[in-house]
């Protein structure tokens, strides 16, 4: 695999993550649990849906195609998606949209802080800018474990049910394969063990003090989603995000 | 370029601004593009003829980009510029920092509080993450100037704002939280 190649894969990633949670947490709107929560549900699915334009505009300006934003949203399949398989999970109870919601921001705040100082300069200004929105995520995903985890005999059931079901989606975007060590080599992109550490010691202390228990980092993690090997659901996800391009190929507004 | 030159191309770029300080932010049309600090440049390309305007986004999911890209350039082809080019920039990202005082009011007398504080410095946020670091700021109310305010939800009616409420006059309103 060439350098380019590489580079537009961890873009693809790095787009395909956003543009799926997007995806499915717009798919909440109007059902939210309560006003507030409705609201920003809807907020960060807008700011990942932004940031979801720049990666997927630059991965396609890198390969080279002519595909823009919207032909690498609408008609790729799912076999070409390359977003990994947490962001899929679905959105079964409040509990885990929310423990999906807090594994994902906290990678995605450790890894856009060390993207800062990419020595791609457009991943750098991409990740300044996504980091902001991202560390608001973060703050507000924290509290909600925080609070459904020590709130009510109910919630915290179904908060411990949701970190145990979720954590084996939770390391697949620390084991790093070709194209990540790719990425490593040129300094685009930092190195998995520190992500991983920052990524253990957040998520122990927020759930510490939510009163869950942890489960073990050395379970087996599932893997296979930023190959492009996905769970059934991807495909379901897709039918309802792409019905109009493919139904009316070209389709504008 | 002669100073004469020079003269006119600077009272030229500052036209351009005064036109821009006439277009309104789409959402919140009391505030112009430029007081919300949207506008980063503006130059005259020599070698296109074009005036290009440089804009940077609040959020990066903001619909109202597009809508603001479109009114600047439709403003100043109604005062007479033909060529108009609109760039748009990402780095530094966008702050409330460079929200101008004017505008501030405009939105308090809008009914939305504007931001209270400067931005902290994100490179360095590891204690950002520390939920309990994190001092929630002083919000007045832009209806009745209490203090004695609470914060409803984190996220409102825009990215850009967070929903409170007075606990004196009772009303809720909307917070431009600081970016």
């Amino acid at each position: 695999m060439d350098a380019n190649n590489a580079k537009v894969e961890y873009l693809l990633r790095q787009g395909d993550n956003a543009l799926i949670l997007s995806q499915q947490l717009s798919q909440l709107c109007g059902k939210g649990p309560a006003l507030e929560e409705d609201m920003a549900l809807t907020n960060v699915a807008l700011d990942l849906l932004g940031q979801t334009r720049m990666w997927l505009t630059y991965a396609g300006e890198l390969e080279g195609h002519g595909r823009d934003e919207d032909r690498l949203a609408y008609l790729r399949d799912s076999r070409e998606f390359r977003n990994c398989l947490l962001v899929e999970q679905p959105n079964a109870d409040y509990a885990q949209v929310m423990v999906r919601q807090f594994f994902f921001d906290t990678w995605h705040y450790f890894l856009m802080r060390e993207l800062i100082t990419s020595t791609d300069r457009r991943i750098a200004e991409i990740a300044e800018k996504s980091l902001k929105e991202v560390t608001y995520h973060l703050r507000r995903s924290g509290d909600l474990v925080v609070r459904l985890g020590d709130g009510t005999p109910l919630s915290h059931a179904k908060m411990q049910a949701a970190v145990d079901e979720l954590w084996t989606y939770a390391g697949e975007m620390f084991i790093y394969d070709a194209v990540d060590e790719a990425m490593v080599a040129q300094g685009v992109a930092p190195r998995a063990e520190p992500l991983l550490d920052a990524f253990l010691q957040h998520v122990g202390e927020v759930l510490a003090e939510a009163t869950l228990a942890m489960p073990s980092p050395s379970a087996y993690m599932q893997r296979g989603g930023k190959q492009g090997r996905h769970t059934e659901r991807l495909g379901y996800i897709l039918a309802e995000m792409q019905v109009l391009q493919r139904a009316y190929p070209g389709a504008d507004w | 370029m002669s100073e004469e030159t020079v003269i006119n191309a600077e009272q030229a770029c500052a036209q351009v601004w005064a036109w821009l300080g006439e277009v309104p932010d789409p959402e919140i049309p009391v505030i112009s593009v430029v007081d919300l600090g949207i506008v980063r440049e503006v130059a005259f390309d020599g070698d296109t003829g074009e005036w290009v305007v440089t804009i940077t986004p609040t959020y990066s999911g903001c619909p109202a980009m597009q809508v603001i890209a479109e009114d600047v350039e439709s403003a100043l082809r109604a005062h007479g510029l033909q060529r108009v080019r609109i760039a748009t920039r990402l780095s530094p990202a966008w702050t409330t920092d460079w929200m101008s005082e004017a505008g501030k009011a405009a939105l308090k007398g809008y009914g939305v509080a504007p931001p209270v504080q400067q931005v902290i410095d994100i490179s360095a946020l590891k204690h950002g993450v520390k939920r309990h670091a994190i001092q929630e700021p002083e919000v007045p109310c832009p209806h009745c100037g209490s203090r004695h305010t609470l914060a409803t939800s984190q996220f409102g009616s825009t990215p850009c704002k967070a929903l409170y409420r007075c606990l004196d006059c009772r009303e809720p309103f909307d917070y431009f939280k600081c970016h």
